[in-house]
């Protein structure tokens, strides 16, 4: 609790007892009217003082006035009426206060629960110098300086792991609970804790390029970007608190004269009471502060999955989609070649895969590195010579002054040898030894593990259609998608081709539902801000992609944007629920009100248990639902 | 010119006032305050001096909420 916090219990203690104390102190007339002064003053001073501030800013329309107002009527009332039951007027004023003050404690606590679920900001770097580390500002260390982190210390910059090893918890980038072990030679990524070695790393990236501080800069300004409910509720307190305050003007005004011309009697106090009455519940605050507070939990939440969403618009957005495309390279698939298949060898595979991988070795195409990759063993480089690459069709050279070729069909042609096509999906690589055919190596993409079931649980949660966008070929696109199950299959699509897909698929969508697109981000940037939610896989992809995209996943794996979905139909349905229950009770209130059947009490009840029942409900939304 | 500026304020509705009110300040083209993460992001129109632009976006702030703070 801050001070101002503790400050104001002990002003609500003190006067809750002296008002017990009053009601059996039997005091009379004038002294009991200064004693019941004394503890209104003490418990609504700086309403009251609030109060007159805005009176005379010229903006009296607001809460405090309103308390003022109404707690000041009902104090003069008991003495016009000589009733001299003063508690009302005070017990109004204590229990807003109550209210005010869970409010504020319960705000503030979300609000530190939640930003330290997303603290993952480095204090400092430590740089050996002279034998001793040195804690040093991460701002300040210059690309290339080797920094060492500890066991149980974060990694403040981005680089290259040079000497030791370890696991790395990254759970507070990626959502992943599993550490990742990481050896010399390993890309470190800043943001990670190490869990048991100690590491040096040399930094690669300033701290302000490196991973922890994009994604504290996409958190701290994610929720600023406004949604409809919020926007709407903004502009309902504007107009809700002026409106009841005319009703309430009304009530005491035009209805007593009313009666007076109907020939009834005017009964002028009750119906200043009852005007009173609704003051009190004309303060929106319930509705105000549980809006916001039900988006920041959700993004909070979101964030604690690993799932970035760049403002409450897009959890709304998100809420509403029902169609989903999808890039297929590295965002279904992994993006990384790997030999699948060695057909109608006449060799062993370990040798077939040993002259292509050498034939090979000079090549940096990906192709090359899964051939590397299967192969497994040193590429002893003496044993290769006259390497010729001939673009588009492959590779030829000479390997223990063995004339190999490895490559498509058209480089069998052009060197005339027969060879045999296969039907598997993905790059065949047809090898020739001492220009007789050999047999072919098939390499292809390998689907995410978890993409079938992505693809299943969107479809669980609503999502109507799913739509793959590739540049890949055609059989290979069909055959990645029939796997997976999805429903439509746009192949051998060029960048910009892509986004006119996507335009086109905007088009087709039913009103209201969104089209969500999720990428890779490598060259996906403007298709990501053309869908309506752009969904960007893997912070760690392409910074385009990152500015580009609305939402961030972590971690490579496609069941997440499920994940994100519930979350976000989770907190819509929880703002929906407040904003009715909020409504309802403050009609109703109002309406027994007007009708003489609720009174200041019942009003007060109503104003401040919607807003704690509302807050407690909004807190909610930090869950992920399962 | 964008700029987030760290601000104090109590309650919900007080953030709300106080985006309206920078809003109507001269030399600023958009204002949005959040709540939850008390900071407050102003775009400035062009050629405004963010300093002076600033001081005026303050009074108005406290006119309407006397209880709120701006971090300059």
């Amino acid at each position: 609790m801050t001070n101002k916090q503790k400050k104001m219990l002990v002003r609500i203690l003190i006067s809750a007892a002296a008002l017990v104390a009053l009601y059996f102190i039997p005091i009379s007339g004038l002294p009991r009217l200064v004693c019941y002064l004394a503890v209104y003053i003490l418990i609504g001073y700086d309403i009251l003082r609030k109060a007159w501030k805005g009176i005379l800013n010229r903006q009296p329309f607001d809460e405090n006035f309103l308390m003022a107002l109404a707690t000041i009527g009902a104090f003069s009332l008991a003495i016009w009426t000589k009733s001299g039951d003063y508690t009302e007027g005070i017990a109004v004023m204590l229990f807003y206060q109550v209210g005010e003050l869970f409010q504020s404690y319960a705000v503030a606590r979300s609000r530190r629960n939640i930003t330290s679920l997303m603290d993952i900001r480095p204090d400092h770097a430590n740089i050996e110098a002279d034998g001793k580390l040195i804690e040093a500002d991460p701002d300040e260390v210059a690309v290339g300086t080797v920094i060492t982190v500890q066991p149980g210390e974060r990694v403040p910059i981005d680089g290259i792991l040079i000497e030791g090893n370890g696991n790395l918890d990254t759970a507070a980038l990626t959502g992943e609970s599993m550490p990742r072990s990481v050896s010399e030679g390993d890309d470190i990524i800043s943001g990670c804790i190490s869990l048991n070695g100690v590491l040096k790393i040399r930094t690669t990236k300033e701290f302000g390029e490196s991973t922890v501080s994009r994604i504290m800069d996409l958190v701290e300004n994610a929720s600023s970007n406004k949604s409809r409910s919020e926007n709407f509720i903004s502009r309902f307190a504007r107009v809700y608190t002026p409106a009841v305050c005319l009703s309430a003007a009304a009530l005491a005004i035009l209805l007593p004269i009313a009666r007076l011309i109907a020939g009834l009697a005017p009964d002028w106090t009750a119906w200043l009471y009852r005007a009173l009455t609704f003051l009190v519940v004309s303060c929106p605050c319930a509705l105000v502060v549980s809006i916001p507070l039900g988006f920041f939990a959700a993004l909070g939440g979101a964030g604690k999955e690993g799932i970035l969403i760049k403002g409450s618009n897009y959890l709304e957005a998100l809420a509403n989609t029902d169609s989903v495309a999808f890039d297929k390279t590295g965002t279904l698939t992994q993006g990384v070649f790997e030999v699948t298949g060695i057909h109608h060898n006449q060799l062993e595979e370990e040798k077939i895969l040993e002259y292509a991988a050498l034939a090979e070795c000079a090549s940096s195409h990906p192709i090359s590195k899964s051939l590397q990759k299967a192969h497994a063993k040193e590429i002893d480089r003496t044993r290769v010579c006259d390497i010729q690459e001939i673009s588009g069709h492959g590779i030829t050279a000479k390997v223990d002054g063995l004339p190999i070729a490895v490559g498509n069909g058209k480089l069998m042609q052009k060197l005339g040898i027969p060879y045999t096509d296969c039907h598997s999906i993905g790059t065949i690589l047809h090898v020739a030894i001492d220009n007789a055919y050999a047999g072919h190596i098939v390499i292809s993409d390998i689907i995410k593990p978890r993409a079938k079931e992505a693809i299943a649980a969107l479809r669980e949660n609503g999502v109507k259609r799913t739509i793959m966008l590739t540049g890949d070929r055609k059989a290979i696109a069909d055959h990645v998608a029939a796997e997976l199950g999805i429903d439509e299959v746009h192949s051998e699509l060029l960048p910009a081709d892509k986004v006119s897909e996507i335009e086109k698929l905007l088009k087709t969508n039913g009103k209201g539902g969104r089209l969500a697109f999720a990428g890779d981000g490598i060259n996906d940037a403007p298709v990501l801000t053309r869908a309506d939610i752009g969904i960007a896989m893997g912070a760690m992809g392409s910074d385009a992609a990152i500015e580009a995209a609305d939402v961030v996943l972590m971690d490579d794996d496609p069941l997440q944007i499920a994940k994100a979905i519930r979350l976000s139909r989770k907190c819509l349905r929880i703002i929906k629920q407040n904003i009715i229950f909020s409504l309802a009770i403050k009609f109703a209130c109002l309406a027994l009100t007007a009708f003489g059947i609720a009174n200041m009490w019942a009003a007060i009840f109503a104003d401040v248990g919607v807003m704690v029942i509302a807050v407690l409900n909004a807190i909610r939304a930090l869950k992920v639902p399962k | 010119m964008k700029k987030t500026y760290k601000i104090e304020v109590d309650c919900a509705n007080c953030a709300n006032k106080m985006e309206e009110a920078a809003r109507g300040t001269a030399g600023i083209a958009s204002a949005v305050v959040n709540f939850m993460t008390q900071k407050m992001t102003v775009e400035f129109t062009e050629g405004s001096d963010p300093k002076k632009v600033m001081q005026d976006v303050l009074k108005a702030c406290k006119k309407v909420e006397d209880d709120c703070e701006i971090y300059l």
